[in-house]
């Protein structure tokens, strides 16, 4: 399930939803992105994130998609929010569920790699200095790439 | 034609977005941004350094021979920043 929205999420409330009522879900792993108070060398008092509506739902629907393709989950939630955001601030929460927690695990990393580096959101950063927008990381390139070899076929029947 | 711009290549050209009558040589997304970058200083800024322009067209990223068509929504923007 995919929600981007403005305001703030329950991260236990979701979790707990996300598996209720399944009783062949094993575990349950999440990442919860927050706003830091630091850009590179400066104080952050706030960011603002923009995003692509209408892309933005098909990317991350799409990425849901992978995750589901290359391993057994029970079930995945992904939640972004957009706006002004202040240091503490959630940004996003992936949530996964399989049975086991390879899978719940490896999913969850995969997919905030991928959204990262995928989904059309930009933050821009209120500094002392002025706003400025954030540039991407070429580190988040490479979390993502480490993901592109391909799935071996033992992997796809855990 | 629509055309979307996002975080920095917004501001930079100073819009969000705009309705455009293609050219008849402008065939593919290289052709669109050869010809934006000859409608003003804020194009031509925007577009000086092609690395940092990521292009969706009809909301899927594409490279820079992917033809267009009338009626496509082409969104230009920088590398994602998100999560």
């Amino acid at each position: 399930m995919i929600r981007v929205q403005r305001e703030d999420f329950d991260a236990g409330a979701e979790l707990e939803r996300l598996a209720a009522g399944n009783h062949r879900i094993g575990g349950v792993a999440s990442f919860i992105g927050l706003v830091r108070d630091m850009g590179g060398r400066e104080r952050v008092s706030a960011l603002t994130l923009e995003h692509y509506p209408g892309m933005t739902e098909k990317r991350l629907a799409e990425i849901e998609t992978e995750a589901h393709r290359r391993w057994p989950l029970d079930a995945v939630l992904m939640i972004h929010r957009y706006g002004r955001l202040e240091p503490g601030d959630r940004i996003v929460l992936v949530a996964t569920a399989s049975a086991h927690r390879e899978a719940a695990l490896a999913a969850c990393h995969f997919l905030i790699d991928w959204l990262k580096t995928e989904a059309p959101f930009w933050k821009s950063e209120e500094t002392p200095a002025g706003e400025r927008w954030v540039e991407a990381r070429h580190e988040d390139d490479a979390a993502r790439e480490r993901w592109s070899a391909p799935v071996p076929e033992s992997r796809e029947k855990i | 034609m629509r055309l979307l711009y996002f975080a920095w290549l917004r501001t930079r050209i100073g819009c969000a977005e705009e309705e455009v009558a293609l050219p008849s040589e402008v065939r593919d997304v290289a052709g669109l941004l050869d010809w934006l970058r000859t409608r003003g200083t804020g194009y031509s800024e925007a577009l000086r350094d092609l690395r940092v322009v990521r292009v969706a067209v009809n909301q899927d990223y594409v490279g820079p021979e992917h033809p267009l068509r009338e009626g496509d929504e082409v969104a230009l923007f920088p590398p994602v920043t998100g999560g």
